[in-house]
């Protein structure tokens, strides 16, 4: 009977399934959140943006590993190429439209994904996570030399964004920029939600839990793991275009093994294979970063350490992951 | 008639050891064939062969006419070659709603779309609410795999198979691990399969061979030594030295 029932409503439903309670919760939580922040700390706006630009990152580091279980410690590399392809639209090409930046940098971030996807997906396990760190070196390389357009080590500078759409000026306390990077991320959000749902996001779930089973199937688990890493370039992309925006310089940083590597700490902190845990890492990350590092200045580091040994012994798959088996223990226990 | 699937001179060596010794087999469309053999006689090698999974020394392998043996893994499942696993391979948090669902979309070459859900699919829901109807799965369409029983995961496996409309199916073992009590679920369920469908049941439960086969293959050290009715198998003196010379040998040594 109850099957029945179920039934029923989602054939009646199919159209307002898009918009599940799930995405509305993690829509309001969003706006929420994000006004909150925009009032609390009106004079930290900066840090803010740059936590959105990272999760974007975030983000899509969890498009192929949680997803598709694909692990890179590479993944920068399509940050920065979206952060250097705004840019250098931007001082090279007089592209200043910062909605044209945004769509070069989603561009330049799938290009960055499709090569990075090919040479990585090559290999598996270990060597796989060996070539996404040769790639990232690679691409750093790149953009070290190429000093001509990327202005190599000294960074990329004089990116002068105009108003958003003709009426906002990307103010000196960051707020446009700040408000801006919050509507992309909303949109990525919406965006992710429908993608990982779509029968594509199913297939990139089956390709991750039994590959075999995949190509039993007749779909290419290669192909699919691929145009993840395409549409995961998208999402980074977008990050980095909106670093280039708001902070109007690009540096080296951007295409670091660093930048790469505590993305993907970020995303285990959350916990891999949710939207949920790749944002609530990412904030967590960032924000006990900037709270301990102007707390003690000499051992920061140390505590970040002390914090990442605590949720991979207590909660190993991740502060939302763990938190919601947590969760359904307690709602299952009170059935 | 000519034959819906062919093998022809089929080989394969490991080194110096030979598997697979000039085996050829044909089928036709409502096929219902056994291949037996005892452990060791090349069965697994023979399907790794024909899915593509192992490329042969020599032979060439055919499906409705059309040589397949340079194609991939992949592009024999969609020209219709399906095979199901001797181990249950399913996506443990997946449901097997969702299952059967991308298993059609699949077939479809709907499973690219980055947007819509399947259950907005009215075309893609009818088919998976009939699938799993047929094999007695409704009540459970909404568990996660993980929280069905085995025998019910070996049904999925069989619903997996229909669902992709193979022209040619390899069921490896479709009642390995289920206790004896719920094979005849298994059997009522093989018998739901497309009548024009050519099946190929690898299996070492002989009361399910018998029951199933129109036409029994023995296989031993790598060569067809029998083919032809259930009824001739168990007269014919090679398949029985075959089964019991290797028992008698195995008492012997022990």
């Amino acid at each position: 009977m109850a099957v029945s029932m179920n039934d029923s409503v989602t054939a009646g439903l199919p159209v307002r399934r898009k918009f599940d309670t799930g995405s509305l919760i993690g829509l309001v939580a969003i706006i929420v959140i994000g006004v909150a922040g925009y009032f609390l700390f009106p004079n930290n706006l900066a840090l803010l943006t740059r936590i959105i630009a990272i999760m974007l990152l975030v983000l899509s580091i969890d498009l192929v590993t949680g997803y598709c279980g694909v692990a890179t410690l590479g993944h920068a590399a399509l940050f920065g190429a979206g952060a250097y392809g705004a840019g250098i639209a931007a001082v090279h090409f007089g592209i200043t439209e910062p909605l044209t930046m945004t769509v070069v940098g989603a561009i330049a971030g799938a290009l960055a994904g499709l090569i990075s996807g090919i040479v990585i997906l090559r290999a598996h396990g270990l060597p796989q996570l060996v070539l996404s760190i040769a790639v990232i070196h690679l691409f750093h390389e790149a953009a070290n030399k190429a000093s001509a357009w990327t202005g190599g080590s000294d960074g990329l500078a004089g990116i002068a964004p105009d108003a958003l759409l003709g009426m906002f000026q990307f103010d000196l306390w960051g707020r446009t920029a700040y408000i801006y990077g919050l509507v992309l991320l909303i949109v990525v959000f919406l965006g992710l939600r429908v993608l990982v749902r779509s029968p594509f996001g199913m297939l990139a779930r089956g390709a991750r839990e039994d590959p075999i089973r995949i190509s039993a199937m007749g779909a290419s688990v290669k192909s699919v793991l691929l145009r993840m890493y395409v549409i995961s370039g998208v999402v980074a992309g977008i990050g980095g275009a909106l670093t280039a925006i708001s902070t109007q310089v690009v540096g080296l940083d951007s295409l670091s093994f660093t930048l790469s590597a505590e993305s993907l700490v970020m995303l285990v902190l959350g916990g891999t294979g949710s939207l949920y845990g790749a944002m609530i890492g990412t904030v967590v990350f960032m924000w006990f970063e900037d709270l301990v590092s102007a707390a003690n200045p000499f051992h920061w580091l140390t505590m970040v350490g002390a914090l990442l040994i605590a949720v991979v012994l207590f909660a190993p798959k991740g502060l939302y992951g763990s938190g919601a088996v947590i969760l359904g223990r307690f709602k299952g226990g009170r059935k | 008639m000519s034959a819906l699937f062919e093998v022809r001179g089929l080989n394969k060596n490991f080194g110096g050891l030979t598997v697979t010794n000039n085996v050829s087999l044909s089928m036709t469309t409502g096929d219902r064939v056994a291949l037996i053999g005892p452990n060791g006689a090349g069965k697994t090698t023979f399907v790794n062969l024909v899915t593509g999974h192992l490329k042969p020394t020599s032979g060439d392998i055919r499906l409705a006419g059309q040589d397949i043996t340079g194609a991939n893994a992949t592009s024999r499942v969609r020209m219709g070659l399906v095979r199901s696993f001797q181990v249950t391979r399913l996506f443990y948090d997946m449901t097997p709603e969702e299952h059967v669902a991308l298993a059609v979309l699949q077939r479809e070459k709907r499973s690219g779309r980055v947007m819509g859900h399947y259950a907005g699919m009215p075309e893609v829901m009818d088919e998976v609410r009939e699938i799993l109807e047929l094999l007695g799965l409704v009540e459970l369409s909404h568990l996660k795999v993980r929280e069905i029983a085995y025998g019910q995961q070996r049904l999925l496996e069989i619903a997996l198979a229909m669902a992709l409309r193979p022209k040619v199916l390899l069921l490896d073992e479709p009642a390995a691990g289920v206790p004896q009590s719920e094979t005849a679920r298994i059997e009522h369920a093989l018998d739901k399969l497309p009548s024009d469908l050519a099946v190929l049941m690898i299996e070492h439960d002989m009361d399910l061979v018998f029951r199933f086969a129109k036409r029994v293959i023995v296989l031993a050290a790598g060569t067809i030594i029998f083919d032809g009715s259930p009824k001739a198998v168990t007269q014919d003196a090679r398949v029985r030295e075959a089964y019991l010379g290797s028992y008698a040998n195995a008492s012997s040594a022990a």
